[in-house]
């Protein structure tokens, strides 16, 4: 079996030997024909023992009986699996660097409307997450800024790439975090009235933001019909919101307990907006209701404390699985800032717990591949295994779910990518560091 | 009255459901129970994995071996296919206290977390429900010496805290370097502000405790009157005995060498690092000194001396030779403990054995209570995890937790709410989102004085 280690001196070699030390991470352009494959296609069942041929940043062919290509770099899988990346419907990879140190931080700016704020600028593609991110045979993620009602614009980013321009993978989203109703725990020591005041306040607010961004519409509407170009009053806020009142980009609504889910579907009956929920933690007790109302759902953490001191242990790992048995389209996310690198686990807990629902490991697949790839409007480049699509995927010498499989291929937009990260040479440095000095 | 007949009918003619269990349905903390759990995979973790029957007594494993049969009136699982660990045991909590940090001043042997111990809390049950048996509640990381820990048993039921105590486990004490002591005491201008006022806060404090020591000793051997007694110094005193075993916060290579060095020059033996995500930049100096490490899988980066952090810690630590044990320091992740032992495998590529000795027999020795916990032996507390499947697999669920021979977590008997003590003032639940958890569960009051 490849451990990591040895994977990662491998891919780390080929490169070395031709450029200076400090290029491991540069990922290897190319043809390459992986042989010796199971094949994961997610869409069209799984190809027992095949060839996957990647050109040009793409899938060229694949299946049973396809040759490799005389021109190809072999990547011989031994047996293992390739599977489409995994995408992490949300997290902040990229926008964070150090936690308790503010000024690695970019992801909560200063105002409660900013949906302006774009997370795609503040991407930084030389983070050290991103290398560590993707060992796990996480590719692709939904990168969002958190803080106030309205705080920014969520990106979906690929993770290899020079400049955020390269990494975005074709789906901005505008995030509302809709107005919490209740108490937030045990420490929230607020009385009733005072949580009851605030959380009308914050609803008032927002409907007062949308009735705004509603007439500046129609005025940019009657400006474009009147042939105006001269030059519109600068709102940033609003021409922020603008394409999402057209329905032209997605509004990514969070909203976790059962009662604030309730109220953001009914707020959003009449908007007529492209809408997609998000974290929908108690999602489980009004499974129906959003199945109803049609939304897609980003649903996580999983592995994540239930909300509520009288709930069951296990509603949090069930409540994928119970989403999906209403038959709501779900899409599974970390909803990290350090360790976005569990998001097949997070997958792999949402099918343990909900199996007897008919939510087992192809239903989680999914929810990290295809699913998202839908909600996002990327199906056409992503999210499977096919010819034509983009060729970002991964070889696991097992069930990618699984904590002791390991990940010992990963090609992003049809680039080798090194399977180093900082984390592998730590411990290539000091796992025989020596004998012991004298403290 | 017709239709109450017709349910009494029904429930006459069908077979019983199991019933759902209620917290009040659990025996008392000093219940020692009986059990056989036959036919389980049963990974002692220091006598190999084989299938067998496990026969629990009054508390105690009496038997391990095939075809074993119960005595009279002893509840026997049928668990063929199912899988057999030792109860976890977590090194690191700080569930179930009204209080974590006396933070007020930076030496504070005396205060104790016995003393804000509430039996009570759901987060002890929550963990039951992910296979945990043993924890150590630790007081937070705001001073350099903070105060005495208490191992307890989850025995989730008792409203009594004394209950929970794990009888006859040695004294444990809190210490802590780097950022939050610092953060916090140098933050208002008293020492330490910096790592090399953090040494000689904690070298201060062991001369005075010597001093202390000795002072008394001269009174006892001389049959003079005792010089007054002084809680801070009994316990410091008991540090440099070695009745009082020390778990450190720590998070650099070089501030871990640094108190390797304190305890060296005082004499010191037993020392584990607690978090200590650079150990493995000096493993071979904590194999020489026999230190241990009870350390995260895999967080990192929440704060600079987390940044030099590798997921492959636990591995390189085991692979030098050093007693390593997983913890949780959160009500969350405590619940997957058995899933953060099967990381070392992709990060490290630790035999299962090693994996499951991280979460068991490891963090007991550095407790002190590896003759009673940590393994599946005879003779050994009946502390036991049944798992759906292999507890290393992600797709593993925990079916039945058991504490001194009681079942306790009973997958198939849960109920909606365990709640032993409900805030009659509560008429909305609450919710609380992974958003509102608190990130550092260490630092709970540190700046609250």
């Amino acid at each position: 079996m490849f451990s990591v280690r040895t994977a990662a001196l491998l891919a780390a070699l080929i490169p070395a030997a031709a450029s200076a030390q400090g290029a491991q991470y540069r990922p290897v352009a190319g043809t390459f024909a992986l042989t010796d494959c199971r094949i994961e296609t997610v869409t069209n069942g799984t190809i027992e023992r095949g060839t996957l041929v990647v050109r040009g940043g793409r899938i060229e062919a694949l299946g049973a009986n396809v040759a490799a290509p005389a021109d190809a770099v072999q990547v011989p899988c031994n047996g293992g699996t390739v599977y489409p990346g995994l995408f992490d419907s949300g997290d902040r990879v990229g926008l964070q660097e150090i936690g308790a140190v503010e000024t690695t931080v970019d992801i909560d700016e200063v105002g409660e409307i900013t949906p302006q704020m774009r997370a795609l600028t503040a991407v930084n593609p030389s983070t050290v997450h991103i290398p560590v991110t993707r060992l796990s045979g996480v590719t692709t993620v939904l990168t969002f800024p958190r803080g106030g009602l309205l705080p920014g614009t969520a990106a979906l980013i690929e993770l290899s790439g020079y400049t955020p321009d390269q990494m975005a993978a074709g789906f901005e989203g505008v995030v509302l975090a809709f107005p919490r109703q209740g108490r937030r725990g045990s420490f929230d020591r607020r009385e009733q009235a005072e949580v009851d005041k605030a959380s009308r306040e914050a609803l008032a607010k927002l409907d007062d933001v949308w009735r705004q961004a509603t007439l500046y519409a129609r005025i940019d509407s009657a400006r474009t019909a009147a042939r105006d170009a001269s030059p519109q009053p600068y709102q940033p806020e609003m021409a922020a919101l603008l394409p999402v009142l057209r329905g032209e980009r997605t509004l990514l609504v969070e909203a976790n307990a059962a009662a604030d889910i309730v109220a953001a579907l009914a707020w959003l009956k009449d908007k007529n907006v492209r809408a997609v929920l998000t974290g929908v933690s108690e999602g489980w007790r009004v499974a129906d209701q959003i199945a109803a109302a049609g939304l897609p759902c980003l649903v996580g953490p999983v592995i994540a404390l239930p909300a509520r001191d009288a709930d069951r242990y296990d509603r949090p790992f069930e409540n994928v699985g119970l989403l999906a048995q209403a038959g709501v389209l779900v899409a599974i996310r970390s909803d990290e800032e350090d360790n976005a690198r569990n998001l097949p686990f997070h997958a792999g807990f949402a099918a343990a717990y909900g199996q007897e629902v008919g939510f087992g490991p192809a239903q989680a697949l999914a929810a990290v591949t295809i699913n998202p790839a839908r909600i996002f409007g990327v199906a056409d480049r992503l999210g499977s295994l096919e010819v034509g699509k983009e060729a970002t995927l991964f070889i696991t010498a097992g069930d990618p779910f699984e904590a002791r499989t390991h990940v010992t291929g990963l090609f992003i937009r049809g680039e080798q990518v090194p399977l180093v990260s900082r984390q592998t040479e730590l411990y290539d440095e000091f796992l025989r560091r020596g004998a012991a000095t004298t403290p | 009255m017709t239709r109450l007949l017709i349910l009494l009918l029904a429930a006459a003619c069908t077979p019983l459901p199991a019933l759902a269990q209620t917290p009040a349905d659990l025996p008392p903390a000093d219940a020692r129970g009986s059990l056989l759990v036959r036919g389980a995979t049963v990974h002692t973790v220091t006598q190999g994995t084989r299938v067998a029957d496990v026969l629990v007594r009054d508390g105690r494993i009496a038997e391990i071996g095939p075809g074993l049969s119960a005595p009279r009136g002893v509840r026997v699982v049928e668990a063929a296919g199912m899988h057999l660990m030792p109860g976890i045991v977590d090194a690191h909590s700080h569930i179930a206290l009204s209080s974590v940090n006396e933070a007020s001043t930076p030496v504070v042997a005396e205060v104790q977390m016995r003393d804000a111990l509430d039996p009570t809390a759901i987060e002890i049950y929550r963990a039951l429900a992910g296979g945990v048996t043993t924890i150590q509640l630790l007081h937070g990381s705001a001073n350099p010496i903070g105060g005495e820990a208490e191992t307890i048993k989850l025995r989730y039921g008792t409203l009594d805290p004394d209950g929970l105590l794990f009888e006859g486990a040695p004294r444990t004490i809190k210490f802590a370097l780097g950022e939050n002591p610092t953060r916090v005491h140098g933050g208002r201008g008293v020492r330490p502000s910096t790592r090399m006022g953090v040494e000689q806060v904690i070298r201060e404090a062991f001369t005075d405790a010597r001093i202390y020591a000795a002072a008394q000793d001269d009174a006892r051997r001389a049959g003079r009157p005792l010089p007054p007694v002084d809680r801070r110094m009994e316990t410091l005193a008991g540090v440099l005995d070695g009745t009082v075993l020390v778990h450190c916060h720590s998070y650099r290579a070089d501030e871990i060498l640094m108190l390797v060095r304190v305890f060296r020059d005082f004499g010191i033996t037993h020392l584990t690092f607690q978090h200590a995500n650079e150990a493995f930049k000096v493993a071979p100096e904590l194999a020489a000194f026999g230190a241990g490490a009870s350390v995260f899988s895999d967080w990192w980066s929440y704060k600079f001396e987390v940044y030099y952090s590798t997921a492959y810690n636990a591995a390189v630590l085991t692979r030098n030779g050093v007693r390593t044990s997983l913890n949780s320091d959160d009500a969350g992740m405590m619940r997957t403990l058995y899933h953060e032992a099967a990381k070392t495998q992709r990060y490290g590529g630790l035999t299962d054995d090693e994996a499951l000795a991280l979460i068991t027999i490891n963090p007991a020795q550095q407790l002190g209570v590896d003759a009673r916990v940590g393994s599946i032996e005879v003779g050994k507390d009946g502390d036991l995890a049944l798992f759906t499947a292999d507890p290393l697999s992600i797709y593993a669920r925990v079916s039945m937790t058991v504490v001194d021979g009681v079942v306790r977590f009973d997958a198939a008997r849960d109920g909606d709410d365990q709640r032993l003590s409900i805030d009659p003032a509560e008429r909305v639940a609450a919710v609380r989102l992974s958003e509102d958890e608190i990130d550092d569960a260490c630092m709970i009051d540190a700046f609250t004085f």
